[in-house]
């Protein structure tokens, strides 16, 4: 950090006051008499996990959503506000988790748009791009007036919704979540954004699961679970243990030691797999692999090097130009899915929204999806309603998901929630391999270890584990052996007991062709 | 032969063919761009045809008959507005019923107002005057087809370049394109996406009523059952392949227009009415046919 960000001679009035916020949904209570006190001029995170009602309550303080209780006090004063409208003209100004900008209009369109500068009746696009420019400029959030947002990555998206706010005047900016979607070097671009922000007098309310960044950028920070506020700490005299365990309420241990005992029979055989694209070179270029009973093997790759051709071609999305796919000594490589789901794979996809979940479709028939013709949800060729209600509720109950009722559609679910349900589908049904692509990406700390406490019960019942992460160390935390896969082959195999997250690193960017040769490396 | 199909009649079947569909569809564009997919135009038309006949007999002023219209298709669409954007209707299914029971209403009316059947035509029911605009109106051939023109078809043609303004470059303007692309997102800067559809559907009453008004006061003086014939699926399909530019738009109806007139003229040298009669619509279907991606591209966003 630059300076010292908890200097003394900080103002230190309160800008922005919550007083027992209250808001109810039909099942949860998503805010429970939530204080939240932020002072002028600090950064102020909001911490917690999936679902604890932090979305919710920023929302509330920007007028979407009418609280059931509570007030909200800026500087003092008791505001009401009715609507976005409200909270703009009071100073407020929020980057919401997901961006609300018009994508066929520019850059200055967006960022002008309720509150034109006009010239004989037409928006005057050029006072907008100029006025988007100075802003740009006095606060280093570098964009081009001129382009179409549809054209642009979601870091610059972000800046637009940055310079929307400051357009305004928000003394007062809200952001929800806004790394989640970021590149590692988009988010230090936008750390130091916020303390420029800072600097500058504005207060900012941060809201994040990741403790690094709290850490790292607040000087204080309120914690929230279940939708009660538990926790305002100090961030100069707390930790990363401390902030954990007001989130989850316990201990939370994020080390899974791999199995020690040595894997049993082949479960899963990869033999010389190739996907062809047109004129390049192979996607997938003569793979072989052999998963064992017991055995989680990851696979260390960075995006776009094969990994997804590869899980594609496993669970029977693609057919490989060559090669073949070995359950359980049965050739599957031309099953259908189906055929392949009842031979006993399992797969947790990367993409919750479009392919683990369908989000119109109840949290009852997400759970039981493509496993409704089991005898056991049968009772004379029609679903038994019963069993599959039985069988929804003790996972819901099971796996601790947070949602109203065996009705609500999975849509509504935060990102954690969502998660566990594909896990708690694919993981319950006793597979002999399961396939698990990103399986935490973007849930928090506590629904984090709980899914690896299931993929190593899932591991110690025999199944044979694929583990594809871009998360080094949880490839290390949960793999008997790490692949590595580079431009489409397999470049290396090593030991995550004696190998460091730099090795792995190199390798995955092909600089060393050669395995690790650590104790146990190969079968 | 085709250069003796070229001439002031042609022209002027023409316009008298584009005029009621460019307004409709200007209507339906609005709409669109709003994020409401308005395909109830021809019912609209419909009413507004009928509502113009009505006023006009009633106090014996075109002005009137016109100004019914305008009101008679706002107050109708608002059912679709109340239908799709307050209680969240499908769109397509409130539309259907809105040309259903414009269809019924009216023959309903007009037996019961005025006793006939069919057809109303009376010497009561004043037209739409045509009036001559100055010098333009003397050029040869086209002066007269396309500058003596009633005001609402001189509204529908002026209505082309000030909509391009007003949508692209006005606030206002930008606001609805903008509530039709993500309505969360103008909310959450203070628009409200729920009043500007209900004015934009408005606004597609008004003006489809005055395509009626046109249709009934201006092309002829009087009321047939079901004479909007088509010329609002005319139009929903212009919006569609206009890509909801005023521009596009004009240019589709063009088309639709051009292939009318030609129809017209074609029943006049004898062709069958029921193969000249159907000329729109076979253009319509190759249109769509040439057009199909870009077609389902619109029903996706307008779904999404
Ligand atoms: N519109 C809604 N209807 C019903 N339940 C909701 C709605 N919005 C949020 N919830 C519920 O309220 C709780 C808090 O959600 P949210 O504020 O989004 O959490 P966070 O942002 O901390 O992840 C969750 O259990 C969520 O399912
Ligand atoms: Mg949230």
């Amino acid at each position: 950090m630059s300076a010292d960000p908890r200097a003394p001679e900080r103002p230190s009035g309160n800008e922005l006051e919550l007083r027992g916020i209250t808001k109810r949904y039909p099942g949860v209570v998503a805010n429970d008499r939530v204080d939240l006190t932020v002072r002028s001029g600090e950064i102020h995170a909001i911490v917690g996990e999936n679902g604890a009602g932090k979305t919710t309550l920023m929302s509330i303080l920007y007028g979407l959503i009418p609280p059931d209780e509570g007030e909200i006090r800026l500087g003092g004063e008791v505001h009401r506000f009715a609507s976005p409208r409200d909270a703009i003209d009071a100073g407020l100004g929020m980057v919401h988790q997901a961006f609300k900008l018009f994508p066929s209009l520019t850059v200055a369109e967006n960022v002008v748009y309720g509150d034109e500068p006009r010239r004989r009746g037409l928006v005057d696009r050029a006072k907008a791009r100029r006025d988007v420019a100075a802003i740009a400029a006095e606060y280093g959030l570098s964009v081009d007036p001129a382009r179409r947002v549809e054209d642009l990555p979601v870091g610059v998206l972000q800046r637009v919704e940055i310079i929307k706010a400051l357009y305004r005047d928000a003394r007062i900016l809200i952001l929800d979540e806004p790394t989640a979607v970021l590149t590692p070097q988009e988010r230090d671009a936008l750390f130091v954004v916020l303390e420029r922000l800072r600097e500058r007098g504005h207060t900012i309310v941060f809201i994040t699961h990741k403790l690094g960044e709290v850490l790292a950028l607040s000087d204080r920070v309120t914690v929230l679970r279940d939708g009660r506020a538990v926790a305002e700490l100090v961030t100069a005299q707390t930790d990363e243990h401390e902030i954990t365990h007001h989130m989850t309420g316990r201990e939370v241990a994020l080390t899974q030691r791999p199995a020690e005992r040595t894997p049993g029979e082949i479960r899963l055989e990869v033999r010389g797999l190739r996907v062809e694209q047109g004129d390049g070179p192979p996607l997938l270029d003569g793979v072989d692999l052999e998963v064992g009973a017991g055995e989680v093997l990851g696979i260390a790759a960075i995006a776009g090097n094969g990994q997804n051709e590869l899980v594609e071609s496993l669970v029977g999305l693609r057919t490989p130009d060559a090669g073949r796919v070995v359950v359980d000594g049965q050739d599957i490589t031309t099953d259908t899915v189906a055929a392949r789901r009842r031979a006993g794979v399992a797969y947790i996809p990367e993409d919750r929204h479009r392919v683990g979940t369908a989000g119109a479709a109840s949290t009852r028939d997400n759970l039981l999806m493509s496993y409704q013709r089991e005898s056991r949800f049968q009772r004379r060729r029609w679903l038994d309603r019963g069993a599959v209600d039985e069988h929804a509720t003790r996972l819901i109950d099971g796996y601790r998901i947070r949602v109203a009722g065996l009705a609500t559609p999975v849509g509504t679910l935060s990102g954690g929630n969502l998660q566990k349900i594909v896990v708690a589908r694919e993981v319950e049904h006793d597979p002999g391999v399961l396939i698990a692509e990103q399986p935490t990406r973007g849930v928090d700390v506590g629904a984090i270890e709980f899914i690896h406490e299931r993929l190593v019960e899932v591991r110690d019942a025999g199944a044979a584990v694929l583990l594809i992460s871009a998360e080094l160390w949880e490839l290390r935390a949960l793999s008997t052996r790490i692949v590595v896969l580079f431009e489409g082959r397999l470049v290396g195999t090593f030991d995550p007991r004696t190998t460091d997250e730099q090795t792995l690193g190199l390798a995955m960017t092909g600089a060393s062709q050669a395995s690790g040769a650590g104790p146990g490396a190969h079968r | 032969m085709l250069s003796g199909l070229l001439d002031v009649a042609l022209l002027d079947s023409v316009m008298r063919a584009l005029i009621p569909i460019l307004l409709a569809a200007l209507g339906g564009m609005i709409c669109e761009r709003a994020g409401v997919f308005q395909i109830s135009l021809e019912g609209l038309m419909l009413i507004g045809a009928f509502a113009a006949v009505a006023g006009s007999f009633a106090v014996g002023s075109a002005l009137v008959g016109v100004l019914t219209a305008a009101v008679a298709g706002a107050l109708v669409s608002l059912v679709l507005a109340y239908g799709t954007v307050t209680r969240g209707g499908d769109a397509i299914v409130l539309g259907v019923a809105i040309n259903l029971l414009a269809l019924g209403l009216t023959s309903f009316l007009i037996a019961q107002l005025f006793g006939v059947r069919g057809v109303f035509q009376d010497p009561g029911i004043v037209g739409l005057q045509r009036f001559a605009i100055p010098v333009l109106s003397d050029l040869p051939i086209v002066g007269s087809a396309l500058f003596r023109l009633t005001p609402i078809a001189t509204l529908a043609l002026l209505l082309v370049p000030v909509l391009w303004v007003w949508l692209f470059r006005s606030a206002s303007g930008t606001r609805l394109r903008g509530v039709g692309e993500r309505p969360e997102a103008a909310a959450t800067l203070g628009v409200n996406p729920v009043r500007t559809k209900y004015l934009a559907v408005a606004a597609s009453g008004v003006l489809a009523g005055l395509a009626g008004a046109q249709l009934s006061l201006g092309n002829v003086v009087q009321f047939s059952e079901n004479m909007s014939s088509g010329r609002g699926w005319i139009a929903v399909v212009a919006v569609l392949l206009g890509r909801a530019h005023p521009v596009g738009v004009l240019g589709a109806c063009l088309l639709f227009g051009v292939a009318e007139g030609i129809g017209f003229r074609l029943q006049g040298q004898g062709l069958p009415s029921q193969i000249t009669d159907a000329l729109p619509f076979v253009v319509t279907l190759i249109a769509l046919a040439v057009a199909r991606r870009r077609f389902k591209r619109v029903l996706e966003l307008t779904a999404a």
